[in-house]
C-alpha cells in the first residue's frame, strides 16, 4: 500500500486556485522528486501534505490526503502529531537562535520523546549521526547554529526533523542555496536517508531529480502533468509537455 | 549625500554631548557621598537625595514589574494574533496613550486612586508609571516580535510544537534583543518624569519603604530644588540630575549584557 495516496486534490488561495484535481500515490520508502517550472504549484502541494498551509488564513484544500490510511484532512486530526509524522525541511535553512544541541533537542522536548536526560543526549547525537553532522560539530554542541556554515546548517535543520522521528520528510529545495559540495552532501544524505524513510522533494534542479530520486511528478500551471519512475521520465516520458521541459524547451 | 547624513549625526550628536558635558559640569562640584546618601535639610545644612533615589528606585521597580511584562504580553499578542479588528483597537488605543502627556495620566490615578483612598501613596505613584509603560512596550515589542522570520517559526511548527509554544520558545527569544531595547526606552522614559508623581506619590523628605505613604523621587526632588530660590539648591538640582543620567546608563548597560544575544 502506498505511504502517501492523494486523490482529487484542489488548493485555493481565496478565489485563486492554485492546485487543479492533484492525484499521485507515494510508496513507502522511496523518493519523489517535483519538478516544473516556479509558480507550478509544486511547493503549495508539498506543503498540503503536512498541513503547514493552515498558517494561510485565507487557503482552502478539497480532496483527500491519505497518509497511512488516514486522511490528514479530517477535523479530528491532530495536526501536531500528523507534522511530528510527517518532517519538513525548508529551502532556506532556519535553524533556531539556540545552540547547536537545543535546535535538535527542541523538537525531542516538545513531543517529550525522550525518556531522561541522557536519552536525550542519545536520540540528539543519532540524529546529527543520521543527518552526517555529528563528526563536524560534537566539539562545539553548545556553540550559536548560525556559527555553522550554509551547508551544515541545512544538514542541522534535517538533523532536526529526524530527531522527532518522522516517517515521511518533506524536502522544499533544500540545496537551492548551496554550492555544489554542500548540494552533493545533502543528495547523498537524502539517499541514505530513503532506507528509513518516505522522502518527497521540491528541486528546480532536474540533473538532481535524477540523481536522488525513484519517481518523478511534474507539474505545471497547477496541474501534475505526469508522474513516473525517474528513469522513465528523463529518457522516454509519455507526455510531450514533459518532454519539452526537461529538454529545455522552455521553463 | 553622505556628508549631509554624516553632518545630520554629528549635529545631533554634539547637543547630546553638549548636554551632558553641561550637566556634569554643572553637577560635579555638589556631588558626595553625603548628597547620595543622606535625606533632604534646610538650606545651608547640606543633606541630599538619598531617599529620593531608593523611592525613585522602588516606583521604577513596582512599574516595571506591572508594565514590561503586560506591554510584552500585549505586544505578542498584536503580532501574532492581532490582525483582526480587536487587535486593531488594542493598537490604536496603545498608540493615543504614547501620544497622551504624562500629567494626564497623573491626573487620572489622582482622580481614581489617590481621591478614593485619600492619601498620596507609592502605589499610585507607580501604576501612574506603569500606564506611562505600557504602551510603549507594547508598541516595540510588537515591531519586533514582527521582524522574527516566517521561516523560523515554520521551523517550529513543522516539528509538531503547538503556536504557543512556537511564540514561547522561539519568537519571543529571537527577538529578545529589540524587546529589551523597548523596555528600555520605557524605563528611562519613566525614571524621567515628574509630572505624574506630583499627583499620586507626590514626594517625602524621609526614608520609605512603605507602599500605602507618599514617596520620595529623584525628579520630584529635582524639581523641589531646582524651583527654590537658593544658589545651594539649583547646584544640588544640577547634581541630582547628573545621577539620574548616570543611572539610567547603567540600568542600560545592565539590561544589555543581561539580554545580550547568546546564540
Amino acid at each position: 500500500m502506498s505511504k502517501i495516496s492523494v486523490s482529487d486534490l484542489n488548493f485555493f488561495y481565496g478565489k485563486a486556485q492554485a492546485l487543479h484535481d492533484i492525484s499521485i500515490d507515494i510508496p513507502e520508502r522511496e523518493v519523489v522528486a517535483f519538478i516544473g517550472p516556479s509558480g507550478c504549484g509544486k511547493s503549495t502541494f508539498l506543503r498540503t501534505l503536512n498541513r503547514m498551509n493552515d498558517t494561510i488564513p485565507i487557503a482552502r484544500v478539497e480532496g483527500k490526503v491519505m497518509i497511512d490510511g488516514k486522511d490528514v484532512y479530517e477535523p479530528n486530526t491532530d495536526v501536531a502529531s500528523l507534522r511530528r509524522k510527517v518532517g519538513m525541511v525548508f529551502q532556506k535553512s532556519n535553524p533556531f537562535p539556540k545552540s547547536i544541541f537545543e535546535n535538535v533537542a527542541y523538537g525531542i522536548r516538545i513531543n517529550g520523546i525522550h525518556k531522561n536526560r541522557a536519552d536525550l543526549y542519545e536520540r540528539v547525537e543519532k540524529a546529527l549521526n543520521d543527518a552526517a553532522l555529528l563528526g563536524e560539530v560534537k566539539d562545539r554542541m553548545n556553540t550559536s547554529a548560525f556559527g555553522l556554515s550554509g551547508g551544515q546548517q541545512q544538514r542541522l535543520c534535517i538533523a532536526r526533523a529526524l530527531a522527532v522521528q518522522p516517517e515521511v520528510i518533506l524536502m522544499d529545495e533544500p540545496a537551492s542555496a548551496l554550492d555544489p559540495i554542500a548540494t552533493q552532501k545533502i543528495e547523498e544524505l537524502i539517499v541514505e536517508l530513503k532506507k528509513q524513510y518516505t522522502i518527497a522533494i521540491v528541486t528546480h534542479n532536474m540533473q538532481q531529480a535524477a540523481r536522488v530520486s525513484d519517481r518523478t511528478a511534474f507539474f505545471m500551471l497547477g496541474k501534475l502533468v505526469e508522474v513516473n519512475p525517474t528513469q522513465k521520465m528523463f529518457t522516454n516520458p509519455d507526455e510531450k509537455l514533459t518532454e519539452d521541459y526537461i529538454t529545455g524547451r522552455f521553463g | 549625500m553622505t556628508t549631509l547624513t554624516a553632518a545630520c549625526a554629528f549635529g545631533v550628536i554634539a547637543v547630546l554631548i553638549f548636554v551632558l558635558g553641561y550637566i556634569a559640569f554643572q553637577g560635579i562640584s555638589s556631588l558626595s557621598w553625603q548628597f547620595l546618601v543622606q535625606t533632604p535639610k534646610p538650606v545651608g545644612e547640606g543633606g541630599g537625595i538619598g531617599n529620593a533615589i531608593v523611592g525613585s528606585l522602588i516606583l521604577l521597580g513596582l512599574a516595571s514589574c506591572v508594565g514590561i511584562p503586560l506591554g510584552i504580553i500585549i505586544g505578542t499578542y498584536l503580532a501574532e494574533m492581532g490582525d483582526g479588528w480587536f487587535g486593531t483597537i488594542v493598537r490604536f488605543v496603545a498608540d493615543t496613550m504614547i501620544g497622551i502627556p504624562s500629567i494626564v495620566f497623573g491626573v487620572f490615578v489622582y482622580a481614581v486612586v489617590v481621591l478614593q483612598q485619600g492619601y498620596f501613596s507609592t502605589l499610585a505613584g507607580a501604576l501612574s508609571l506603569a500606564l506611562i509603560m505600557i504602551p510603549i512596550v507594547t508598541r516595540t515589542t510588537e515591531e519586533m516580535v514582527r521582524l522574527v522570520p516566517k521561516s523560523m517559526r515554520e521551523g517550529a511548527l513543522a516539528l509538531g510544537a503547538p503556536q504557543w509554544r512556537v511564540t514561547k520558545d522561539i519568537v519571543i527569544p529571537a527577538a529578545m534583543t529589540g524587546i529589551a531595547t523597548g523596555a528600555m526606552l520605557a524605563v528611562a522614559r519613566v525614571l524621567g518624569e515628574t509630572a505624574p508623581l506630583l499627583f499620586t506619590a507626590f514626594g517625602s523628605r524621609f526614608y520609605n519603604i512603605y507602599l500605602d505613604e507618599p514617596m520620595a523621587s529623584m525628579t520630584v526632588q529635582i524639581y523641589n530644588y531646582a524651583i527654590s530660590p537658593f544658589e545651594e539648591w539649583h547646584a544640588k538640582a544640577w547634581a541630582a540630575t547628573l545621577v539620574l543620567v548616570t543611572l539610567i546608563l547603567f540600568i542600560n548597560i545592565i539590561v544589555r549584557f543581561l539580554t545580550r544575544r547568546k546564540y
